[in-house]
């Protein structure tokens, strides 16, 4: 196990050695400041950009951690409000398989439209570009938790159920004892992938909707020319994505179970 | 009657999704309070089905189930269920899974004197150290123990067994049944089981009743074991009694 994780390791660096290689090998000659940068560049303004992440000047020149700041910020209000909407609303689905049927046409048809595609109408209702963008999460994150909870509460076993009702358990205990727990593993799931979705549409609608954040951060940068600030931003967003993907799957193992 | 099985028929849908096939019919029986009454039958007769029906978890088809003078009309916590399958959640310790059900049975009990009785009911059961163990850390003896001590611990009217000892081995097997019998002696629950090991219904049962085969089927009989208790595996393999009652209930499970 431990010589096959070694192997791993090496693999890993060998590849990033490689592609590092081919890039600057590929962007050799360029002047400074014209065609595609080099990994040393990017380096570079990387450290220029970590050693000084929140200064602020003004509305066009933020520092890279308030902008990551700003965006983690909205994706926590949408993600949570989305999340606890798709329990609450998977929870009742997942437990009446009329309800469930009844719904799930309109769920299939809402699901694969891309969440930037409300961006319009909340623009216009709401008239507040920074909440239509946390409303963007909110539907780039409704849709996965909200399907796993259901199949999730509709998984759990008879005999539980039996016994809960055998028990004469309240409502709220139910709920909290029986049906959450019940249903955590394929919530957390849902959870996990809602988090993912929703991290890929903030950058798209902070692009639109300007003013801060990392999207809008990446098109700024690209106005000004500034091609070795949108990669770092990439790698960076790419960075935080793996963080929060590992932080969900902590909590899924803290409520696996096994029969 | 304590508790009056009163013309009991189930009937499923039949499997073409058309008409509707009888499982049981007219089952009509009387238990005692503080009567051990065994259920044995071959599988497909419907006695689980019966089971479940006193426990309020199915309507049955035709006739009612009455518990001291009132209609069942659905699953209560006087009714409590050992599950074949133990049914206990895997999400929550041995401690928690007991904790629930005795939660459920004293709401107005203040926390200290409900951990002091799911832990003398966890105790009862030989499972003192293990209480903060889940579920699929235990081996099935263990986990049907804590069912038992779920079940005993609300102090319910009544006991509903469905084959409890089905999937635990066979050595195991006879240690749990003792410690049915000793809870089961100290509370006087009225117990109705349900099982197809005939050695086990004559070692538990004050009465024994026959089912006959399904789909359509009936009540055949019910038979009285009157072997004194204490009952132990070891006195009963010379009781004639037991060898009659034995080979009977054998004769009758090979005819139907």
């Amino acid at each position: 196990m431990g010589r096959e994780r070694l192997r791993v390791v090496c693999y890993s660096m060998l590849l990033a050695v490689v592609f590092l290689a081919v890039w600057q090998a590929a962007v050799v000659g360029n002047k400074p400041g014209k065609g595609l940068p080099g990994p040393a560049a990017v380096a570079r303004t990387a450290v220029e950009m970590l050693a000084n992440p929140f200064y602020d000047n003004g509305p066009n020149d933020k520092g890279i951690g308030l902008q990551f700041l700003s965006s983690l910020g909205r994706l926590a209000i949408g993600y949570l409000a989305a999340s606890v909407t798709a329990i609450l609303l998977g929870v009742f689905l997942g437990l009446s398989p009329t309800l469930y049927r009844a719904v799930n046409p309109y769920v299939q048809i809402l699901k694969p439209v891309s969440p930037l595609a409300w961006m319009p109408l909340f623009l216009y209702t709401i008239k507040d570009s920074a909440w239509a963008a946390v409303l963007v999460i909110f539907m780039s994150s409704l849709w996965p938790t909200l399907a796993n909870t259901a199949f999730g509460v509709a998984s759990i076993k008879r005999d539980y159920l039996n016994v809960a009702a055998i028990l004469q358990l309240s409502w709220r205990r139910r709920l909290l004892t029986v049906i959450l727990p019940g249903a955590a593993p394929a919530v957390v799931a849902g959870l996990r992938i809602s988090i993912g979705s929703a991290w890929v549409a903030i950058v798209a609608a902070e692009m639109l909707i300007g003013g801060t954040g990392v999207g809008y951060f990446v098109w700024n940068e690209w106005n000004n020319l500034q091609l070795t600030s949108v990669i770092f931003a990439i790698l960076a967003i790419g960075l935080i994505g793996v963080l929060l993907d590992a932080g969900l799957g902590k909590l899924s193992r803290r409520f696996a179970y096994s029969d | 009657m304590f508790l009056e099985i009163d013309h009991v028929t189930k009937n499923f849908p039949g499997p073409d999704g058309r008409g509707e096939v009888c499982v049981f019919g007219d089952v009509a029986f009387g238990l005692g309070e503080g009567e051990f009454l065994t259920m044995v039958g071959h599988s497909g007769c419907g006695k689980s089905t019966l089971l479940n029906i006193i426990a309020g978890l199915e309507r049955p088809s035709a006739g009612g189930v009455v518990l001291e003078g009132r209609e069942i009309k659905g699953p209560g916590i006087d009714r409590m269920v050992v599950f074949q399958n133990f049914a206990l959640m895997p999400w929550l310790t041995v401690f928690d899974n007991v904790r629930l059900a005795v939660r459920a049975a004293h709401p107005a009990w203040p926390a200290a004197r409900v951990v002091e009785w799911v832990q003398r009911y966890v105790d009862m059961v030989g499972l003192g150290g293990a209480e903060q163990k889940r579920p699929a850390a235990l081996s099935g003896g263990m986990r049907q123990r804590v069912g038992l001590a779920r079940a005993f611990s609300t102090g319910p009217k009544v006991l509903l067994l469905d084959e409890p000892f089905a999937q635990i081995d066979a050595l195991t097997r006879g240690v749990i049944q003792d410690e049915l019998v000793r809870m089961w002696t100290a509370g006087r629950n009225t117990v109705f089981m349900v099982t197809h090991d005939v050695d086990e219904a004559i070692l538990l049962s004050d009465r024994i009743a026959l089912m006959t085969s399904g789909p359509g089927a009936r009540l055949a009989e019910i038979v009285e074991v009157k072997i004194p208790r204490p009952r132990t595996r070891a006195d009963l393999i010379d009781d004639p009694e037991y060898l009659r009652l034995r080979t009977g209930i054998l004769h009758f499970l090979m005819k139907s």
